[in-house]
């Protein structure tokens, strides 16, 4: 290294540095917490599923991990950098590593299927015209699409067609970490296993880690290399943790946790009871302080 | 920005109580309020940075400029058109009764160009544009679009806000020239065609109290008119809440609030610039009667 070097140059991560850690990480929204003291570490080509039920603050998880929601406390570093001490600048240099797959694919309306897939190319590099349709046309046919789709607009095509469309979207620039948030949700048994075989793919290109948000245990045994289980924290005690499963999905399998095995088996049990309850609870506290509920999100 | 966080409400009863919770609930509207309009300059000013700091591409303002600007002159040029007749109506008997018909010219003129023009052609652009830009935004928002967008290092206030807040900018004082023309060939028509009044003396005392002033004063207002609309409704589109009740409520807050900011914007402006006047014609404004 040149030790007269006036320029700051980054470090390069360590060898057992994960690529993304979470630490100690919480979220609010106005009075309501969605996550409390999470803390996740995230290695190179690994794939992490992140499960749980519905509004258990899976996905504002995955917002927070690119830095689309901010933390209310703790962290989120990227090769050890951490995302809240960036600027905008360097913050949208960095979401170029990055691939997002929203459950609702996000693609622009007003745009074609190439425009959409071409957009990050055009926004981050100096490739010309026919060689970005060059990669455009490529990523259309490894997700599976016919080049005829690239004339059309999203609301053409089909849920798991918009699906794959956006996951192309997401490999235009390479990236080292793609986020999947809930991509099979919507999907029938047999698109769905598309999408889980395109993930499966999708991480064998090399240095890919990847990190799916979902509630299908069959992507989650699918894809998964590990699985860390979320629970809501409207249902926890104030010193319970909110990961109550971290392990394979051999482990997960073998777990004791009634809450754990509940989700896994997919059994309803008391839910409905406690639901009802929760209403009721609710209405109750209502009727007592109006004024909390105008305050409330 | 979000509000702030809830404190909960201590239960009191009796006079007391009820004039507590009053005055908490002035103090509640009066931080959300606070709070909404440093959320507004703030976005502004964003929206400024980025105007200034790296270039619009050809492809992205055009088709805004089509929506905003092409799309939005007939019927500018038909209300125009039809307040310069309605001016003529209404002010003719009160005119007649003193004898000063062919002075009609001068006041629709002058009330055309100096205010109705420019506040007619922003509350149609407010109708008409405003609210579907923040009803484009906030279908965006809730589609995820716009995180979409951040997500792939793009900023949304660049790509989304920056080509709408130039093309109401650079276009609402093309529709205002058009309002105003419109309006005074209307208010001519009418007075020359229906009520008879002759037509030189109604050109001629319209040039003798109408100036340059006047028109470039309307001119200067509708700049003003034009980033309020799009400030406004591209901050409520990007604030959309969820569901289609949500970006229902953000294009009708859009409208409401920019034609709310319109008219109270007129009204300093036209303050201001009757002081400028002043200066420039210390005499005072020409008597109309």
């Amino acid at each position: 290294m040149n030790a007269t070097a006036t320029e700051p140059m980054p470090l390069p991560p360590a060898a057992d540095q994960p690529l993304l850690s979470v630490d100690a990480l919480s979220v609010q929204f106005g009075s309501q917490g969605v996550l409390r003291n999470i803390s996740v570490n995230l290695a190179a080509g690994e794939t992490l599923v992140v499960l749980g039920e519905s509004g258990c603050g899976k996905t504002v998880l995955l917002k927070t991990m690119i830095g689309l929601v901010q933390p209310t406390s703790g962290e989120v570093r990227f090769e050890g950098q951490p995302l809240g001490l960036m600027t905008e600048r360097q913050l949208a240099h960095l979401r170029t590593r990055y691939g997002f797959v929203f459950q609702g694919a996000a693609l622009f309306d007003s745009a074609t299927i190439a425009e959409n897939i071409a957009f990050p190319l055009r926004e981050h590099t100096d490739l010309r015209d026919p060689e970005i349709n060059e990669i455009v046309s490529e990523l259309v046919g490894e997700v599976g699409l016919p080049q005829t789709v690239l004339t059309k607009k999203p609301v053409e095509l089909s849920g798991g067609m918009r699906k794959r469309a956006g996951l192309a979207r997401a490999l235009a620039l390479d990236p080292q970490l793609i986020l999947y948030d809930e991509p099979t949700t919507g999907l029938d048994p047999i698109m769905s296993d598309v999408i889980n075989e395109l993930i499966l793919r999708v991480r064998q290109r090399p240095r890919t880690t990847s990190v799916v948000v979902t509630h299908d245990m069959a992507t989650a045994h699918k894809v998964a290399d590990r699985i860390v289980m979320l629970y809501p924290l409207s249902r926890l005690g104030p010193d319970e943790p909110q990961i109550i499963f971290s392990g394979t999905p051999t482990e997960l399998d073998q777990s004791g946790d009634p809450r754990v095995r509940q989700f896994v088996e997919g059994r309803a049990g008391h839910r409905l009871d406690e639901l009802r309850e929760e209403q009721a609870r609710g209405a109750a506290w209502q009727a007592a302080a109006p004024r909390n509920q105008e305050e409330s999100p | 920005m979000d509000s702030p966080a809830a404190t909960p409400s201590v239960p009191t009863a009796g006079l007391t109580g009820w004039f507590a919770n009053r005055v908490a609930d002035v103090g509640d509207l009066a931080i959300t309020l606070i709070a909404s309009i440093g959320d507004v300059a703030l976005f502004a000013l964003r929206t400024v940075g980025w105007l200034f700091s790296r270039r619009q591409r050809r492809d992205v303002l055009l088709p805004n400029f089509y929506q905003i600007g092409v799309l939005s002159l007939p019927v500018v040029a038909l209300t125009g058109l039809f307040i310069g007749m309605v001016l003529a109506v209404q002010s003719y008997a009160q005119f007649k009764a003193i004898g000063l018909q062919t002075r009609l010219g001068s006041v629709i003129n002058l009330s055309l160009v100096r205010e109705l023009g420019p506040v007619l052609a922003a509350t149609m652009l407010a109708g008409r544009v405003g609210s579907a830009m923040a009803a484009e935004l906030g279908t965006m928002r809730v589609t995820e679009q716009i995180d979409a967008l951040e997500s792939m290092g793009a900023n949304p206030i660049y790509y989304l806000v920056v080509p709408r807040f130039l093309g109401c900018l650079v276009l609402i004082p093309t529709l205002t020239i058009m309002a105003d023309f419109m309006g005074v060939l209307g208010g001519y028509l009418y007075s020359h065609g229906v009520l008879g009044i002759d037509y030189h003396h109604y050109w001629a005392n319209s040039r003798e109290y109408v100036d340059a002033f006047d028109f470039l004063m309307g001119l200067f207002k509708s700049f003003f008119f034009g980033g309020a609309i799009a400030l406004v409704s591209c901050h409520h589109g990007f604030h959309c809440d969820h569901g289609a009740q949500g970006v229902g409520r953000a294009a009708t807050n859009a409208f409401v609030h920019s034609f709310v900011l319109i008219l109270i914007l007129d009204l300093f402006l036209g303050i201001g610039l009757n002081n400028v006047h002043d200066i420039f014609r210390p005499e005072g404004p020409r008597r109309l009667l």
